[in-house]
């Protein structure tokens, strides 16, 4: 199965520009979505994972970072748009939503009316039809009363509640891509569970591309397709759901998979010895070294490059075998 | 929200551990480059150490007698004579504007320091203790508040009379509420600081945790407090002075030469514009200053 | 909400009462005979005694406070030793001008300090940040009589664009009256715009830097619509507190501004009764100026938690 590609990101580069120095917190990512795909984006906090997200659609403030490479979306480099063309984008053809569900919503505008101005932003309809679909897409993602709920306020929708809608406001003008960084992270594990499966639903049902970013390989592991491992600001790893968690390459990623919770249900999350350098302290070479249990001396000088082991299975380590 | 050490190295004898003097030193170094940092702050201390010093030095560098009438012609533009000119009985203004100095920053200083020691005296003590005294004391605090600073003053000035010690009183007075509110709400949180309660529970007395433990731990937003009430204060008095109801005739105050130039402005307009001048710098570098301490000392309201 | 407004109400009642306790006391303070001044040269014993005891100065302290209370609360001030007339009438005829003036200057401040603090945030760090902000820090630092009469001295003396004083209502006389009141109002109308700007340009920092404005940029929000709808929608609900703080501030202010401009208001009125010992007429002023203030705070609070629906919708 060959869908089309819809997003094409390529040699991405985040850099901030601080009292003088530079920070490089995205180093050089290339990954692409293909329609109805869901890929998961994983990797310890700080990795890097927000800010590639965000990077897509342009959000981070620049100065002081500086964004690079190519972001090709249906085509078009998103990185040459104007403010203009990439708002017509914004929530139109790539919608994102983000961890903070009762952040995202302004306090001081109703419920309702923020969800009519995202589709009021993109779609040509009169204000009626409109607000009998900001009822409609209450009630579909699972909001009890939604005509009373839409005249209350964010502080009045639980978190979970909240997300549903960030979730509904993203699908409202049927984008071909969905962002969600973390979209589960501050909810309840019970809450999680439904917001993924609404997410997916309405993936399905809008045939959506999804990048879905988290740093629990237990979300990806149910929801996606495909998954692309992050460390410290690089793509160590890359393949299907099946290849990562059957043979991952990576030895950080087979880190991260014996750290899943087994059946019996006891979790050791975040047993892989060390922490994850910071921006201003990254080693030379391989930046997993000081933390690989089987690193050798070369690994410390060498940048490992992001080999293809199999067409759909990539990995940046310098040991690293096809079907290792 | 502890803040063991302030700017003036307040240490807290035995209190806290771990903060050995070296860090209290790199803490003051560090603020200090913060604050030298800060362009503007740097400019209004550079402008109040000027006005410092042209008070204290006013009776050798003043070119003339404040107070001498006829030191020139009446009403003369700035001149190599007369820097800034002469008022309508002759006098140098120069001269005026120098000692007038000395008058803003003494009623500055004094009032604010006066509604300092009874407004921190009263926030302590309504802090500490709470209950019945605390609330009589905040109420009174909130009525006084409800006085517009310089009515108030008017009105102290209607009672008292003119004269420079009534005016400090009546400046003073106004001052009193903020310095209570803002050291009651640092008392309040300071006092459930843990070393707090171990000195309570190791039996020292009240008045000694409020002068040994609480005090140096609210220093900060209240000195804060104070550089910004300064020009609130040095404000007062000119608009007082202003309106005629400061230091009276012939006390070279910047208000009153204001007031008076206010007659000439068609013919002189250096008589009211230049002590304006000089008042306007004082308060910029002031209400600069202010907020660069504040900036430096006080860590929650840093933008 | 309800309840939120009736224990601010509550509150205001119980500054009032302090308030009206400090000027009793204040009132008291003052040197000379109340009763001497009064009669002055109608001055016999007995005339002595009847209006010592008419005036209830006869009574204990506490019985003289309750009797003052219900006379201030039936509005009756007392009449002005000088002009003649009561003091209620005087203060209410000088209250209007000053009214107006803070009023005016409360628009001018706004209309400058809105757009100015919001391209110095816009712009942080950049040339526009720092002259706006310059600008905030020189007007709101210039005295607001010395600023007036610098006004004066350009505007009317060499320009002759506007009147350098009096004053004609606006409603009696639209023109006439904004014309004549242009000045003044910038004199104040600058100073609050100084404060205000920093406080917008600072509130509107924070609020750039939430969620819901990258949220609201993810879904399209352009620029201006972003920074003029969604953020400052929310970074004005601070100015309000302002308002209310500051108004204090403001209303002193004016006192001293009408003085410039010889509009014939509150402080104009105040200073005249104090140079002729018209306690009276200080005195009401002194109230009248308290109540004001003390009302508009109230007035804030509540406006404030109308716009913040946090607390509307509890
Ligand atoms: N504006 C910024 N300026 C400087 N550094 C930044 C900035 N934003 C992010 N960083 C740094 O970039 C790195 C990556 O941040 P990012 O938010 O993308 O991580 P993440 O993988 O999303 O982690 P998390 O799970 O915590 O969300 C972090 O080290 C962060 O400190
Ligand atoms: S390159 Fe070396 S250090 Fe890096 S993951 Fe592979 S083996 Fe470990
Ligand atoms: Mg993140």
């Amino acid at each position: 199965m060959t869908a089309e590609t819809i997003l094409d990101v390529r040699d991405l580069t985040v850099d901030f520009h601080l009292d003088g120095t530079v920070l490089r917190a995205v180093d050089g990512i290339s990954l692409s979505v293909r329609r109805g795909e869901i890929v998961g984006l994983v990797g310890e906090s700080g990795a890097g994972k927000s800010l590639t997200s965000e990077a897509i659609l342009r959000l981070i403030r620049c100065p002081p970072g500086r964004i690079t490479g190519e972001v090709r979306f249906r085509g078009r480099n998103l990185l040459d748009l104007d403010e203009d063309a990439l708002s017509r984008i914004r929530g139109r053809e790539i919608a994102m939503i983000f961890q903070n569900p009762a952040g995202s919503l302004n306090p001081v505008f109703r419920v309702g009316a923020q969800l009519h101005e995202a589709m009021a932003l993109h779609l040509d309809e009169p204000r009626p039809a409109l607000r009998a679909r900001v009822v409609d897409i209450l009630a579909r993602v699972g909001i009890p009363a939604p005509r009373t709920r839409a005249r209350d306020y964010p502080h009045q929708f639980s978190g979970g509640m909240a997300q549903r809608v960030m979730v509904g406001m993203g699908m409202s003008c049927v984008p071909a891509l969905l962002i969600a960084d973390e979209p589960t992270t501050a909810l309840d594990v019970t809450i999680q569970a439904q917001v993924l499966a609404l997410i997916r639903q309405l993936a399905r049902e809008t045939g959506a591309a999804v990048l879905l970013v988290s740093h629990d390989l237990g979300i990806i592991s149910q929801m996606c397709d495909r998954v692309i491992v992050m460390y410290a600001g690089r793509i160590v790893e890359q393949a299907s759901i099946a290849t990562v968690f059957g043979a991952p390459a990576h030895p950080y990623t087979r880190a991260l998979v014996d750290c899943l919770p087994r059946v019996d249900g006891v979790e050791r999350l975040g047993t892989i010895g060390g922490v994850m350098p910071g921006l201003r302290a990254l080693p030379p070479g391989c930046r997993f070294h000081p933390r690989c249990p089987i690193a050798e001396p070369r690994c410390s000088v060498d940048v490992p490059a992001l080999r293809a082991l199999t067409p759909d299975h990539r990995a940046a380590c310098h040991l690293a075998r096809p079907g290792a | 929200m502890s803040r063991p050490l302030d700017a003036d190295g307040l240490t807290l004898p035995g209190a806290v551990a771990g903060s050995a003097p070296a860090t209290a030193r790199d803490g003051l170094r560090r603020r200090w480059w913060r604050f030298a940092r800060n362009r503007g702050a740097v400019f209004g201390l550079a402008v109040c150490v000027a006005v410092v010093l042209l008070s204290v030095l006013a009776p050798v560098i003043s070119p003339y007698d404040p107070l001498a009438q006829g030191a020139g012609p009446a009403l003369q533009p700035p001149s190599m004579a007369h820097w800034a000119g002469t008022d309508s009985f002759g006098r140098d203004m120069l001269s005026r504007i120098i000692y007038g100095a000395r008058i803003a920053l003494a009623v500055g200083l004094v009032s604010v320091l006066l509604a300092l020691v009874i407004g921190v005296a009263l926030g302590l003590v309504a802090g500490y203790y709470g209950g019945v005294l605390d609330i009589v004391i905040m109420r009174v605090m909130d009525g006084l508040f409800a006085f517009p600073i310089i009515i108030l003053a008017i009105a102290m000035m209607a009672i008292m009379g003119f004269g420079v010690t009534n005016v400090i009183i009546a400046v003073g007075v106004g001052f009193i509420a903020p310095f209570a509110r803002v050291t009651r709400a640092d008392v309040l949180a300071v006092k459930e600081e843990p070393y707090i309660e171990a000195a309570r529970l190791a039996g020292v007395s009240g008045r000694a945790i409020i002068l040994r433990h609480v005090l140096p731990n609210v220093a900060a937003p209240i000195i804060v407090q104070a550089a910004l009430r300064v020009s609130g204060a040095i404000i007062t008095e000119a608009g007082l002075s202003f309106l005629g109801l400061g230091p009276p005739p012939p006390t070279p105050v910047w208000g009153s030469m204001i007031a008076e130039g206010r007659n000439f402005i068609v013919m002189a307009p250096h008589v009211s514009t230049i002590p304006g001048v000089a008042l306007m710098i004082t308060i910029v570098g002031l209400n600069l200053l202010g907020d660069g301490l504040r900036d430096t000392l006080d860590p929650r309201l840093r933008r | 909400m309800i309840r939120f407004v009736l224990s601010r109400v509550a509150q205001t009642l119980a500054v009032l009462f302090i308030a009206s306790l400090i000027i009793f006391a204040l009132m008291r303070m003052i040197p000379g005979d109340p009763v001497l001044m009064l009669l002055g040269d109608d001055y016999t014993e007995d005339a002595y005694q009847q209006l010592r005891a008419r005036l209830g100065l006869d009574r204990s302290i506490v019985h003289q406070y309750v009797f003052w209370l219900r006379n201030v609360l039936q509005g009756d001030l007392g009449d002005s030793l000088l002009q003649h007339e009561r003091v209620s009438r005087l203060v209410w005829e000088a209250f209007v001008p000053t009214l107006t003036l803070v009023v005016a200057s409360l628009v001018v401040g706004v209309l400058i300090a809105v757009p100015s603090g919001v391209v110095a945030a816009q712009r942080k760090d950049s040339a526009w940040d720092w002259g706006s902000m310059g600008f905030a820090i020189f007007v709101y630092s210039m005295p607001a009589f010395w600023k007036g009469i610098i006004l004066i001295w350009i505007f009317s003396v060499h320009l002759r664009w506007f009147p350098a004083m009096g004053y004609v209502p606006p409603w009696v006389d639209l023109w006439d009256g904004l014309w004549k009141l242009a000045l003044p109002a910038i004199t104040l109308g600058t100073f609050f715009s100084g404060l205000v700007a920093r406080i917008i340009r600072s509130s509107l920092l924070e609020v750039l830097e939430q969620d819901y404005i990258k949220a609201a940029r993810a879904k399209g929000v352009r620029q201006a619509a972003l920074v003029y709808r969604h953020a400052l929608a929310n970074a004005l609900i601070p100015v309000v507190t302002i308002i209310g703080l500051q108004f204090g501030a403001l209303l002193g202010g004016a006192v001293l501004t009408e003085t410039v401009f010889a509009i014939p208001g509150m402080g104009r009125l105040t200073v005249n009764a104090i140079l002729n010992r018209d306690y009276s007429v200080v005195q009401g002023t002194i109230l009248a100026g308290v109540f004001l203030v003390v009302l508009v705070n109230l007035a804030v609070d509540v406006t404030y938690a109308f716009l913040n629906p946090k607390i509307r919708v509890a």
